[in-house]
């Protein structure tokens, strides 16, 4: 038994649904209890859906356990034929019809439906989500492309020349992070190299789209977590190439064009050409200078931890401190990235692990998934959000892409906003003594008038907070001089310093910090 | 998906028929009401014996990490756990440990069992025996099932209140006549009425769930009370098993039910006519008032109601006639004609009311019926409003408090909201 508080990822089962909701035309049948039904709300609630899921779950109760729950499901399975009329559907148990063992597969096909009916077998009590999504997806793709297999060991046949290459989108999800604007952003690239896109899926396909897959020349894998399974079998069954590079930030979608330009066979010197994306300039403006070196740490899925790593280091000057990921099944290009940073890679799903370490790494910056977001609050260290899970909020209303070259720029902001602006953080050090300022002002970038907005949670939190801050009261205190002092440090940066020079003295066990102290922190922390 | 389907049931205590449906069920399962109840009960903690699902729900319920540590947790049984019986007791005792370890400012322990703890027979009431014998009485150890098999939504918190009931010490046979409030309710909530119930003369008042499990009141044979929430069968059965007796009486939302409300506890503690008028006249008026300000918005609009908290019958009485609106079918998740024998007679003749659910058929209805408002859960809302539907969320009537004289506004506008809103958007 695991002692969970929080969790990145829900059940593999949410993983399928977040396949057949992303879909037209599919119906997924789950044996699951009442409460299982929650999951809905992940799509109507999060993603703003306006559709429910494609689901029908069985709800089946104890009074029905060793009795009929197998024929529920059969009724429940040949109810939801009639009513929806899907092309393809799916069936499988969540973790508790798992253990009743009534064989929704075999359940299924005793209905003899005249459809293709995919039996799903995911394991809850061992994996999780994404592995769900990627399962579910590749036995798709497997009941429905398989058919249209070349016999094995048949050469694909040249491309026509007449016509141009085109390729399928691979992995884009329901609930996905940005998979929508990835999408858009990614054809759009694709188009400008003279490749068309054939099918895009799971999102937006039909299972007749699936079936046609085998027909595109090649596989562009978005979300490997997702689709890695399936077009390794697409390589292996119908020849397709597989392109490797995720084209998150600048150089990798740099290196994404090569990549694909070099497997359809087309010239990518028009593309690169000019200033693609801002981002580069951006960074290298003066007033980018303030971003060298601060401190970043990084945690989220395995595929954008690995590329925000790059970016933050190769493209924005930070210093990645730290870097993880709770994708357990992508750990080994986790641990490769990190090498290169000379950091160790975090592997863990428990929230409480990633909070320990943002606190004993002290960051100025931490890219996460909305969870970090939470810890950085408490923690009061800037943060940004760069992979699912995700709330609401990070579903926004304009296009926000994190791939190709418009997503390149969307990251520049979103990483570098929560971040006090270059030239305004000078001149706030210079006039921090007039008279019309005063600590209260945010800095006007943060916009929200003076005081910073309290929301919900932060006004809920501060029962910790409280808590917190007294315990340290009690192992500390400030003399008056060291205070002062304190006082002369601009504003922004006076938190960190206090709680720097706090920890700093409780770490050595003083009871009071004196002005020394606060140099003495200051000269540890500093770089 | 029961074959027999929809079937018009008239039963003996009241002349309008049911219609009881028995297939897809769109509700939360109990474990949801440790939301609430952890916040209300302060020293305890609610552990969940269950699966990731079970943990996930809870995240995603709960509208996601609002403590860094709340106080509920989930112990997700693995695999291992699976293979056999032995190990997942010491398991789970090796959980308790731990999170003993890390708050020991617990009290209280409720060990929660779902649905894959039920169906495995991982025996909760022997685990909190077992464990009892190490940490009590620093910290008791109680248990109840949430789970999805055996409750629905708000019958967590009764299977929770359940629980608790042998522990409330015992009030002996002599004891002077007390109340005891059943079901939880906000601390506001719960201050409003106890001043009131000290104006009337009546008391003392104990009130269960206490906000600290340590003040727990006593019950016995002179214990008489009132329910504050309709979804605790189970916990009124216990408490009448104790000696406890049920007063009967509409449930307090708006001016006539917490009136009635009142007036059932008035009566059986002796208090005369004009002094309960004298105490109740001005939350009546105020409570008037503020309902006075929707009565033009949401007089005779119609009303749907999905199942959710079992909440929905005690509204459509309140909605219909205080506010006149039309009711266009209550959907109960379970209708306990006991519990709310009072409120089924204040019913406006012939409405449609269903029990159980079948989800996809209940959507059909609604969309036929066109109400002007319907309350449904959050996976319903956003497709309902996508098709034209104003819908307001179930879960809100849940987590706001609106019982009583000076919550009875707060309850209308709930409704007339999303019904404002409607009206005012023009894109
Ligand atoms: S329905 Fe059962 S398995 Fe699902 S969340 Fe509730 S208790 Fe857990
Ligand atoms: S619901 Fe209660 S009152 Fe009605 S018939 Fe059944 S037992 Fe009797």
């Amino acid at each position: 038994m695991q002692l969970t508080v929080w969790t990145y990822e829900g059940p593999p089962h949410v993983g399928a649904m977040r396949i057949a909701t992303a879909m037209d035309g599919l119906h997924y049948v789950l044996h699951a209890p009442q409460g299982d039904t929650y999951a809905d709300l992940l799509f109507t609630m999060i993603e703003r859906r306006n559709k429910r899921p494609p689901v029908t779950y069985t709800t089946f109760e104890a009074r029905d356990l060793g009795t009929d729950t197998a024929e529920i499901f059969k009724n429940a399975a040949r109810e939801a034929y009639e009513r929806f009329q899907p092309q393809a559907m799916l069936v499988g148990a969540s973790c508790t019809a798992e253990l009743i063992q009534d064989d929704p597969g075999g359940l299924a096909k005793a209905l003899a439906l005249p459809i293709p009916v995919v039996p799903l077998e995911l394991p809850s009590y061992q994996r999780k989500e994404n592995w769900g999504a990627s399962e579910t997806f590749y036995h798709l793709v497997r009941a429905l492309a398989g058919p249209h297999a070349p016999a094995p060991g048949t050469e694909r046949p040249p491309r026509d020349a007449g016509r141009r290459p085109r390729c399928n989108l691979l992995g884009p999800t329901a609930l996905g992070f940005r998979h929508r604007d990835d999408v858009a952003e990614i054809t759009r690239l694709l188009d400008r190299l003279g490749i068309d896109v054939a099918v895009t899926a799971p999102l937006g396909a039909t299972p007749a789209d699936i079936a046609r897959l085998g027909e595109a020349d090649f596989n562009v894998v978005l979300y490997p977590e997702i689709a890695q399974t399936a077009a390794g079998w697409l390589t292996r069954t119908f020849r397709q190439p597989a392109t490797k590079t995720v084209p998150i930030g600048c150089g990798a979608t740099i290196d994404f064009v090569k990549e694909v330009a070099e497997i359809a066979g087309v010239d990518p010197t028009a593309v690169l050409a000019g200033a693609p994306s801002r981002l580069p300039w951006y960074s290298r403006s003066v007033d980018s200078t303030y971003l060298t070196g601060k401190r970043v740490f990084i945690f989220g899925d395995a595929t954008h931890v690995v590329a925000a790593a790059r970016i933050a280091d190769k493209e924005l000057g930070f210093k990645v401190v730290g870097l993880g990921t709770y994708s357990r099944e992508f750990a080994r290009d986790v641990r490769a990235a990190a090498e290169s940073y000379g950091v160790e890679a975090l592997i863990t799903d428990d929230y409480l692990e990633v909070e320990e370490k943002v606190a004993e790494l002290h960051p100025e910056l931490v890219l996460g998934t909305q969870m970090e977001r939470h810890i950085a609050k408490r923690l009061r260290v800037p943060c940004a959000v760069i992979s699912a899970p995700v709330h609401v909020q990070d579903f926004p209303a304009r296009y926000s892409p994190q791939m190709g070259f418009e997503g390149a720029n969307v990251i520049f902001d979103t990483l570098v906003h929560p971040l006090m602006m270059g030239l305004e953080e000078h001149l706030l050090g210079m006039f921090r003594g007039d008279f019309e300022f005063h600590d209260e002002v945010q800095p006007s970038h943060l916009g929200h008038g003076a005081a910073p907005a309290q929301d919900q949670t932060q006004i809920k939190e501060t029962e910790n907070e409280k808590a917190e801050i007294a315990n340290v009261a009690q192992a500390v205190t400030w003399a008056a001089e060291a205070e002062q002092e304190l006082r002369k440090i601009p504003f922004f940066v006076r938190g960190k310093a206090r709680r720097n020079t706090e920890r700093f003295a409780e770490e050595r066990g003083l009871a009071t910090i004196t002005v020394e102290t606060l140099y003495d922190a200051k000269a540890h922390f500093g770089r | 998906m029961n074959p027999a389907g929809v079937a018009r049931v008239t039963t003996g205590c009241s002349e309008a028929p049911v219609l009881r449906e028995r297939g897809q069920r769109e509700v939360f399962c109990g474990l949801t009401g440790i939301i609430w109840l952890h916040r209300k009960i302060q020293d305890a903690f609610f552990l969940i014996v269950g699966s990731r699902t079970c943990a996930h729900l809870m995240q995603s319920a709960a509208g996601v990490m609002i403590f860094a540590e709340p106080r509920f947790a989930t112990a997700v049984i693995e695999e291992r756990d699976l293979a056999g019986m032995a190990d997942a007791n010491e398991e789970l005792d090796r959980v308790v440990t731990q999170l003993l370890a890390r708050r020991p400012e617990i009290k209280l322990l409720f060990l929660v069992g779902s649905c894959p703890s039920e169906v495995i027979k991982l025996d909760l009431s022997r685990a909190a025996g077992r464990l009892n014998e190490k940490f009590a009485p620093t910290t008791r150890i109680l248990n109840y099932s949430g789970s999805g098999i055996e409750t629905t939504f708000t019958q967590g918190e009764d299977a929770c209140l359940a629980a608790l009931v042998p522990e409330m010490p015992e009030a002996p046979a002599e004891a002077p006549a007390s109340l005891l409030v059943v079901g939880s309710l906000a601390d506001v909530v719960e201050d409003q009425f106890r001043r009131l119930f000290d104006d009337l003369g009546v008391g003392p008042v104990g009130f269960l769930p206490p906000r600290s499990s340590t003040e727990l009141p006593a019950v016995g044979p002179n214990t008489r009370f009132l329910m504050a929430q309709p979804y605790l069968a189970d916990t009124r059965r216990i408490l009448g098993k104790r000696g406890a007796q049920a007063l009967q009486a509409p449930f307090p939302f708006g001016a006539e039910g917490t009136t009635a409300w009142l007036k059932a506890a008035a009566d059986c503690f002796g208090v005369d006519e004009s002094r309960f008028s004298a105490v109740t006249a001005l939350g009546r008026e105020r409570a008037k008032r503020a309902l006075s300000h929707y009565q033009q918005q949401l007089a005779g609009k119609s009303i749907f109601f999905f199942p959710d908290s079992q909440l929905e019958i005690p509204l459509a009485r309140f909605l219909s006639r205080e506010l006149s609106m039309r009711i266009a079918e209550i959907g109960t998740p379970y209708l306990h004609r006991q519990n709310l024998a009072a409120e089924l007679d204040l019913l406006p003749e012939g409405v449609v009311l269903s029990e159980g659910q079948d989800v996809d058929r209940q959507l059909d209805r609604a969309r036929a019926a066109r109400p002007d408002l319907t309350v449904c859960g959050l996976g319903l809302a956003n497709p309902l409003e996508a098709e034209g539907l104003t819908t307001k969320w179930a879960i809100e009537l849940v987590f706001t408090p609106i019982q009583g004289y000076e919550q009875a506004g707060d309850l209308a506008e709930l409704f007339a909201r999303p019904l404002n809103r409607a009206a005012r958007l023009e894109v």
